[in-house]
């Protein structure tokens, strides 16, 4: 038995096979090394299965990189949070592995701390209005990623290169165009960190006057006093509740019957009432269709506008219990009359020197809550659905160009090597020769795809490295619900070295309260959504808030990462759907059929029956 | 005279606790508010007084209690003293009006000590004095008042009264005496987590049968976490019931079955507890409560309460604030972030809750 205080290193294990040769497609400094192996050891690895739920490809890995400079940038440098740094991250067979870096001695921390209340205090001071011009920053970037286009190089240059003298040729514009889009990425990112570890900052520092005050307090109460009703986070779900309502006044339902698209969009074309039901449709799509699955973290997940499918599949059950006479509204003024009920309460139990401070923090941290909930929105689903939608138009490009031979070449380059190939691609146009890397990058590509084929198909472990005695950084606790207690759960329940154990008890953060049992389906994706049967509880590695039609079918939902202000949680509480989150295993130990009991206050899951008996050699969980 | 002596639950009088002592003013202050409480009525300390004075004991206690010497002598010489004619007569006709509304002639009543210096904010005399169940008949009764009286003198009560800096010979014992409750099931609640002293919390922890073994601590009793906040059971443990008191004299094994088997219902969990946000409210501090089921009461309205004083652990902490005030949140968050700065908890251990029997 290895030692149990650890999980494995990095180099102690060995890809699924196929995938020999993973770590040439990523950048170097993304990818563990012999040389900074006694680093990588020292610290504790989780793997961010919450935002790559699957192997990333090597252009996928642009996203992480962005991600983890905007999180670092301003942990680090810009607000210089007291006891922590940034994100460092590592891709491990092509999954995304991150550790929270921490500031441990005290007298950096003392010196940290006087920069922060300086820079922070000068944004919760100005938060409404700073928030506000954030929404025009992002939405700037993501017009300029509009305008970006990759049409097919010309045989000669249009003759306004002539006529305005322009000196410089449109075919550079491809270079130029692709830069852009990078450089707007990683700017969007530094944006969502702008304000993301302040607001998480209000509210754990509420979340601590709770604790102190109510010692036995749950997390759900503490969120369900400071979660906003009202944010557009729920918004492209009302659309299609919006639109159900709309199809049944209308009469015109019954051409909403999960026929293809395509098919559908022509029957109602057909008809008055039907167009103008259309009309309805095409004015909630922009922006609200813009809309990942899960998070746009991957190029290949579908958004609603993509796969209208999606949709038109939640409309379609909206409009079954609109039949059934089921009320499809969430319960709004149930929520707000239950959360200022709460509130009341608790108020009423303080003393009054309490109540004062009971009163400032938690207006601070509604004041910031809404930033939490609908960030997402801007980045992770608009900048996102744009920055793919172009780089498949890169792809094309490239098939254009005589480079590629599929469009979804493109994401089998990393960013780096991408830029190069567009070199290759303008230089050898200018010279007027065939393109140098067509027949080099080709066989690549295909040993490439075998590749990430092998490491998509395997599970990730949960975690590497050694964990501190204390985790102490607020994005991993409240975000990833990764707490000193649930490291060494992961520990007891798995040794630390994954595989697929058959423990029929598993534990994780209760995220919504209720209890619900039901048969599971497993779904890793979204594309799967449509399969979810009326009862079931969900299991998946994460819960996006576009997941919305499938919560007024499951019964419950477990997902194998996230913690009480992961979006699953926040959108169950807000759905009153009972939840598990951060359990770490349920998608490798649950399968599709096996009955299971969820509590969504203790976060316990218990498998009542298996389709299958436990899985041979397993070990139960450590009580 | 009578009137003076002695007082009922629903008399307005009987909520002065200095007369009549904290029990029988918490019950009185129950029964005012409509709260379901057994009926009874108190003895205040003029009977008391009068017991000493006519007996002409007085000036003996207080030097016998200087000694520290001669407790069992006291408590003979009490034992022997003649009770005031007025006094048993006022005991005696109370006791016979209590006959004639409960309907029963020589109803069964429990007879409690209630200490005029007990259940102070100080020290709750909790467990130090006897209580004595199923007594029937004024001869009895008086006889049990008495020795509630001579209880005072009680050794581990005159070390305890010093103990808390209050003079035993100015203790002055009221007594309370209430209808036996059939009870079912019986326990405690608190309004205030013990072991936490969460405010949001309410404990309650129940027997089968009476109080008596739950609060004697001779069985580990079933335990009931609710929030207080939204009223919902947040934690069941089942207790090992291997005893319970049927009478008050003798405890019997309880069936195997049963020992594991919760004795309350969660609805009955639940109406306790709003039970006892509402005391708590109306008194304006932690509650701890005892209660019971009453196997004589129909279904859905078997709940009594049996007493009720403040808690005395966690009320007389300060309630400090997580963070400092006057700081501002932008500080406040930085202390947050860091774990630092501010006010921090001091979590005692969980403080050993005293109960003495009240059915």
């Amino acid at each position: 038995m290895a030692d149990p205080r650890r999980f494995a290193y990095f180099h102690e294990t060995t890809p699924p096979p196929g995938a020999e040769g993973w770590e040439s497609m990523y950048p170097y400094f993304l990818v563990p090394s012999a040389e900074t192996r006694a680093e990588e050891q020292e610290r504790l690895w989780f793997a961010d299965t919450m935002h790559w739920s699957r192997g990333c490809h090597p252009l996928g890995s642009v996203i992480a990189e962005a991600a983890c400079l905007g999180a670092g940038q301003n942990s680090t440098r810009i607000f210089a949070l007291p006891a922590s740094l940034g994100l460092d991250l590592r891709i491990q067979h092509g999954y995304v592995y991150v550790s929270p870096v921490p500031v441990t001695d005290p007298e950096e921390i003392a010196r940290r701390t006087g920069h922060f209340h300086e820079r922070a205090g000068f944004y919760y001071q100005h938060w409404d209005e700073l928030y506000g011009s954030w929404k025009d920053k992002v939405s700037a970037l993501v017009d300029d990623m509009r305008l970006v286009t990759f049409p097919p190089l010309p045989e000669y240059e249009p003759i306004e290169v002539v006529t305005e003298a322009r000196g410089r040729a449109t075919a550079w514009e491809i270079i130029a165009g692709y830069r852009r889009l990078i450089d707007d990425i990683f700017v969007v990112w530094q944006h969502h960190f702008e304000f993301l570890n302040l607001g998480y900052g209000g509210y754990i520092a509420f979340f601590q006057f709770c604790r102190q005050a109510f010692p036995e307090i749950s997390e759900q109460s503490i969120a369900r006093m400071v979660a906003g009703i009202d944010v557009i986070a729920f918004r492209p779900d009302e659309e299609l509740r919006s639109l159900a309502r709309l199809a049944c006044s209308i009469g015109v339902a019954d051409l909403i019957d999960g026929a293809a698209p395509q098919r559908t969009f022509a029957e109602l074309a057909g008809s008055a009432d039907g167009r103008r039901w259309l009309r309805a449709y095409d004015e909630a799509k922009d922006p609200w269709f813009n809309y990942f699955a899960e998070y746009g973290f991957t190029h290949d997940q579908d958004t609603w506008l993509s796969n209208p499918a999606i949709p038109l599949t939640g409309i379609q059950r909206y409009i079954g219990k609109l039949r059934a006479g089921e009320e499809i509204g969430r319960p709004v003024t149930r929520l707000r009359a239950e959360r200022d009920e709460i509130v009341a309460e608790y108020r009423s139990l303080l003393t009054d020197d309490e109540a004062a401070q009971f009163d400032e923090l938690l207006g601070l941290a509604r004041r910031v809550f809404p930033y939490i909930e609908e960030h997402n929105i801007y980045v992770e689903h608009w900048a996102h659905a744009v920055f793919w939608q172009k780089m498949w138009e890169l792809g094309s490009f490239l098939v254009s160009a005589g480079f590629a031979r599929a469009r979804d070449d493109v994401f089998h380059l990393n960013r780096f090597e991408l830029e190069e190939v567009l070199h290759d691609i303008v230089q050898c146009w200018a010279a007027g020769v065939a393109v140098r890397g067509a027949r080099r990058w080709a066989a690549e590509i295909d040993r490439r795809r075998g590749i990430v084929a092998a490491l998509q198909a395997a599970t990730p472990l949960p975690a590497y490295g050694t964990p501190p005695v204390e985790i102490s950084d607020p994005l991993a606790i409240m975000n990833y619900g990764i707490t000193t207690e649930r490291v060494a759960a992961w520990l007891s329940a798995d040794g630390g070295r994954g595989g697929s154990a058959g423990a029929d008890r598993l534990t994780g953060i209760g995220g919504s309260p209720g209890t619900v049992e039901g048969p599971v389906r497993l779904l890793r994706s979204e594309h799967d959504l449509s399969e979810l049967q009326a009862g079931e509880v969900l299991v998946c590695p994460i819960t996006a808030p576009s997941w919305g039609p499938a919560f007024s079918v499951a019964a419950g939902v477990v997902t194998d990462i996230g913690g009480m202000m992961s979006h699953a949680a926040i959108v169950c509480r807000e759905y009153g759907l009972p939840a598990v989150v951060g359990t770490g295993f349920a998608t490798a130990r649950l399968h599709t059929g096996d009955r299971v009991r969820l509590d969504g206050a203790t976060g316990e899951v218990v498998v009542l029956d298996r389709v299958a008996g436990p899985v041979a050699g397993s070990e139960p969980a450590a009580a | 005279m009578s009137a003076h002596y002695t007082c009922g639950f629903d008399e307005p009088a009987c909520r002065d606790a200095r007369e009549f002592g904290g029990k029988a003013a918490g019950l009185a202050s129950l029964t005012a508010a409509g709260l379901p409480v057994a009926p009874g009525f108190a003895v205040g300390a003029a009977a008391y007084r009068a017991f000493l004075e006519s007996s002409g004991l007085r000036p003996v206690l207080t030097s016998a209690l200087a000694r520290d010497a001669t407790r069992d002598d006291i408590a003979r010489r009490l034992a022997a003293a003649p009770i005031p004619d007025a006094v048993a007569t006022a005991i005696m006709q109370r006791y016979r009006r209590l006959g004639m509304e409960t309907g029963v002639a020589d109803v069964s009543v429990a007879v409690r000590s209630s200490a005029t210096a007990e259940d102070s904010a100080a020290a709750s005399f909790a467990g130090e004095f006897e209580t004595w169940v199923d007594v029937a008949g004024a001869e009895d009764v008086i006889a049990h008042v008495r020795r509630c009286w001579t209880s005072v003198f009680a050794g581990r009560a005159v070390d305890y009264a010093r103990a808390q800096g209050v003079d035993p010979a100015g203790v002055e014992m009221a007594v309370v005496v209430q209808k036996t409750v059939r009870a079912r099931a019986a326990g405690v609640m608190f309004t205030v987590s013990p072991v936490t002293g969460d405010r949001s919390r309410i404990v309650i922890e129940a027997s089968w049968g009476l109080g008596l073994a739950v609060v004697g601590g001779e069985v580990t009793p079933d335990r009931w976490v609710v929030d207080k906040v939204r009223l919902t059971v947040v934690e069941r443990i089942p207790g090992d019931k291997r005893i319970e008191y049927r009478r008050g004299d003798v405890a019997v094994h309880v069936d195997p079955a049963r020992r594991a088997q919760p004795c309350l219902t969660d609805d009955q969990v639940i109406e306790l507890a709003r039970l006892g946000k509402r005391i708590e409210r109306e008194q304006r501090c932690p509650q701890d409560i005892e209660f019971a089921v009453d196997r004589d009461l129909p279904a859905g309205a078997d709940l009594v309460l049996l007493q009720r004083r403040p808690e005395t652990v966690w009320s007389g902490r300060p309630q400090v604030p997580r963070f400092a005030t006057g700081h501002g949140v932008t500080r406040w968050i930085g202390d947050a972030v860091t774990g630092g700065g501010g006010n921090t908890r001091t979590t005692a251990p969980a403080p050993g809750h005293q109960h003495e029997a009240a059915a």
